[in-house]
């Protein structure tokens, strides 16, 4: 099945036959994988079927158990803790790694830098590493401190770093993962641009459209076996799908059950002024999924935070069940029943060197008092409750979260968010870095606590799960709402143009778009 | 759906690290008893036995008061200088009252309501400090300390405070009397610890401290009220020391700027020891325990053999903070290894 279409380059970097295992626990089972100059090879599979732990026997990372890897058709032992660089391997974590208080131009040549003797070339530095980013056509100052850019430019940065030391074969995780639209869109033309270069670039991704736009070729994982290397010209982002999950996968999104017409506004937020919000103002129903969209930055998280307490109001009314409210922090917001759930889990959400009980009770740990101390029984019921409801895998309860795949420490982080009992619920990023088979389950979740007559609204830079989800859409610009779309209004191309400033306008002048 | 392969992964080894980690400190104490006889059997006598565990009393006790700080990402520097500072003026207030009161069990009560008010108040001052003014834990308490050591070196004017002999004849027994054969300030330590080890394991806030020190913000937003559970850090952390220093006062009757010097770097090196995280996020009582009884232990072994020179006490007790801390930090890389 390997790809035909391919021009006959020969391979850059193999690996025949590779397995591994951690300790007595298989992880891959005999790849064969390769990559050729100029092509873009895409590895998929859901969390956990072993695309990490390939790209790390691939970059040397890690040592296969059985099986080699070939460089230029010649077996190889790379060498480890990434001195395969020097090879012209370079991998880009999805998690960067920059050192946020240097300058770009340091950045890019940290670990080599260019020297006269004991001393720094600075000079030189600076203008290799402007034309450098002028190669891949960004605008960033040499000179700036990494912790001032965004995310999108720290990767370009990472980009800029690969070659400026001869990538021969680029290794990227999830790339995109972090990316709004726009800067996607960006990106991808720096592969393009790289693939005309000659680089081969390997890349994990979740997002199958982006698989489809990008790549050359498509290799499946599942469970640690190789299921297909395909040619992306024969595939569908259905077929892929299904060859991840092996099986089909009918209905990603739940039917939607529109709430009553009539049914009570829960929330209404009116002209609120926050960090990062300038006059937002919408009205949430019971029973309803409000999708909230826009560019990274565009004020969707902070709006949450600011009705939840995390961030102070300034000005403008939140009415909450027909009172008004204003949350001085999210001990008041939970009592009260609404609940925020971040979408940095382990940044926010998650204690990661903790077990799956200790943190899905932080929240509400008062409910698991016996007098003055906590009662284990009570949370270890709460927990097993959790893991049949929201099916939860652990391979026994007290590892730590932090090895728990992404979608499992969702799933822990839900239910952590549900103990409290809310009645309105915001999601931030529902799904981010999760694998298909498990965000289908959570957005199934997320349509029965709507039918169950919760309120939620979901934050999503994923226009499809947007679309899929909520019954009406809010589109966030600049902090402000730059639309708010309904039934077939609601499309990718609708949302996009509000979302880049191309339409405006409130609900009123809404009506002739 | 997901399979938990690499998950389980970091599976083999986990076990027995942990057990490793919990029982690492009380094995080494073990052995030190064991080292500590064979160099020389008097080490077993009850005498030397008492002898060790009051000693440890103070430390010990301040240690489990840095515990709470240190598990909560904290670190308080002050807890020497304040110790020094609160027995320098317990002695004035209690020579005070002997002077113009005459002399009754109330001096010392006093002397002790006036330890718990500026011990509590002290720890106060640490945590609004830290939380509300928000400057790193480290350069308040570096602070506070210069200002404790200095007020004490001040108000004995460069010499030694002493309590009145009447009053000292009535506070002596709260150090060198005993209760079923036990020594008054072992009781003290002992119930500190048991209260401590409660705390830490079986109530909210303990737990909240391990969040915090794991992860402020997920604690912030998991609805913990960080900045109150951070300063009660601090206060439980001076009470500690307030707690402390009533036992020790009536041991010389005396204070001076020498009084506690560098007993902020012996309760951390307790808590280190015991396996408590530098860094926050994991904390353990009953590991400060036992690395209290170790610190006190290896002096005491010194004392009574010849083969390393008493003096050199600082150097050995050095040496297994940074084992110590080796071994743990050891076992973590190995298990990150694993995981992925």
């Amino acid at each position: 099945m390997a790809g035909q279409g391919e021009p006959a380059a020969p391979v850059v970097l193999a690996a025949k036959r590779v397995s591994k295992a951690f300790g007595e626990v298989p992880v891959l089972f005999s790849i064969d994988f390769d990559i050729r100059p100029g092509e873009v090879h895409a590895i998929i599979g859901e969390n956990g079927a072993g695309k990490s732990t390939l790209i790390k026997i691939l970059s040397g990372l890690e040592r296969p158990t059985s099986g080699h890897v070939e460089l230029d058709g010649q077996p190889v032992e790379l060498p480890p803790d990434g001195q395969a660089v020097n090879l012209g391997i370079v991998v880009i974590h999805q998690e960067l790694n920059l050192a946020e208080h240097l300058t770009v131009a340091d950045s890019i040549f940290l670990g080599r830098e260019l020297k006269s003797g004991p001393f720094l070339r600075l000079r030189e530095m600076r203008e290799e590493a402007r034309r450098i980013l002028e190669t891949l056509h960004v605008r960033i100052d040499p000179e700036a401190r990494i912790n001032t850019l965004s995310v999108a430019d720290k990767q370009m940065i990472e980009i800029a770093k690969a070659i400026s030391r001869d990538a021969r074969v680029l290794i990227m995780d999830e790339p995109t993962a972090v990316l709004s639209v726009a800067e996607t869109e960006t990106f991808f033309e720096q592969v393009d641009r790289l693939k005309a270069k000659g680089v081969a670039i390997i890349f994990i991704s979740h997002k199958l459209d982006e698989v489809m736009r990008l790549a050359d070729r498509v290799t499946v994982l599942r469970d640690g076996q190789l299921i297909a290397t395909v040619g992306t010209e024969a595939l569908t982002p259905d077929s892929i799908a299904q060859m991840m999950v092996g099986r089909e996968l009918s209905n990603l999104y739940p039917p939607k059950h529109e709430p009553d017409v009539d049914a009570d506004t829960v929330l209404a937020v009116r002209n609120l002024v926050a960090p990062g919000v300038r006059d937002v103002s919408f009205a949430l129903k019971r029973g309803e999924i409000l999708g909230f969209a826009g560019l990274i930055g565009s004020g969707r998280t902070a709006v949450a935070e600011a009705i939840v307490g995390l961030s102070p109001v300034e000005s403008g009314e939140i009415v909450h069940k027909g009172a008004p409210v204003r949350f001085a922090d999210v001990s008041k917001s939970v009592a009260a029943g609404v609940a925020y759930m971040t979408k940095d889990r382990k940044g926010k959400g998650l204690l990661l060197n903790a077990n799956l009980k200790d943190n899905l009770t932080l929240l509400t740990l008062k409910r698991h008092f016996k007098g003055p101390f906590l009662d284990d029984k009570s949370e270890t019921r709460a927990l097993e409750r959790a893991v049949r409801r929201f099916d939860i895998r652990a391979r026994d309860p007290s590892v730590r979260v932090g090895q728990l795949s992404g979608g499992n420490q969702q799933k822990l982080m839900l239910g952590k968010m549900m103990e409290a009992e809310p009645d309105i619920i915001i999601i931030d990023e529902p799904t981010r870095g999760i694998d298909v088979g498990t965000k289908q389950q959570l957005y199934h979740i997320i349509a029965a606590l709507a039918a169950e007559g919760k309120s939620i609204i979901v934050i999503s830079s994923e226009m499809q799960e947007v679309i899929g989800l909520a019954h009406r859409v809010v589109v966030m610009r600049e902090g402000r709402i730059a639309g708010i779309l309904e039934g077939a209004e609601i499309t990718e191309s609708e949302i996009m143009r509000y979302a880049a400033g191309i339409k405006q306008g409130g609900e009123n002048e809404r009506i002739s778009a | 759906m997901s399979v938990s392969a690499p998950e389980a992964a970091a599976s083999p080894s986990r076990g027995f690290r942990l057990d490793l980690k919990t029982a690492g400190p009380l094995l080494a104490l073990i052995l030190l008893v064991v080292l500590g006889y064979a160099l020389n059997p008097l080490f077993l006598a009850e005498g030397n036995i008492t002898n060790i565990l009051t000693r440890s009393a103070f430390i010990g006790i301040i240690a489990v008061g840095a515990t709470f700080v240190i598990t909560a990402g904290g670190i308080d520097l002050s807890v020497g200088s304040m110790a020094a500072f609160i027995a320098g003026v317990m002695i004035i207030v209690m020579d005070w009252a002997v002077e113009s009161m005459g002399v009754s069990i109330w001096t010392v009560l006093m002397g002790i309501g006036c330890s718990l008010i500026l011990g509590i108040g002290a720890g106060f001052v640490n945590g609004f400090l830290t939380t509300k003014a928000k400057i790193e834990a480290f350069i308040v308490t570096l602070g506070t300390m210069g200002i404790y050591r200095s007020l004490v070196t001040y108000f004995a004017d460069g010499g030694t405070l002493s309590l009145a002999s009447e009053a000292r004849e009535i506070y002596r027994p709260v150090y060198y009397d005993s209760f079923l054969r036990i020594p008054y300030p072992v009781w003290v330590f002992i119930a500190v610890a048991i209260i401590g080890w409660v705390l830490m394991n079986r109530t909210a806030f303990g737990r909240y401290c391990m969040a915090i020190g794991s992860n402020e913000h997920v604690a912030r937003y998991s609805a913990i009220k960080v900045d109150r559970v951070k300063t009660w850090t601090y206060i439980l952390q001076g009470l500690c020391v307030s707690l402390a220093t009533i036992i020790y006062v009536p041991r010389l009757g005396s204070a001076s700027a020498a009084t506690g010097v560098l007993w902020e770097l012996e309760a951390i090196a307790a808590v280190i020891i015991g396996g408590t995280v530098l860094k926050g996020g994991f904390g353990r009582v009953g590991g400060t325990v036992i690395g209290a009884l170790i610190l006190t232990a290896i002096g005491n072994i010194l004392n009574l053999t010849e083969i390393i020179s008493n003096y050199l006490n600082g150097a050995v007790q050095g040496v297994i903070i940074v084992a110590a801390v080796y071994l743990q930090r050891g076992s973590l890389g190995r298990r990150k290894k694993a995981a992925e």
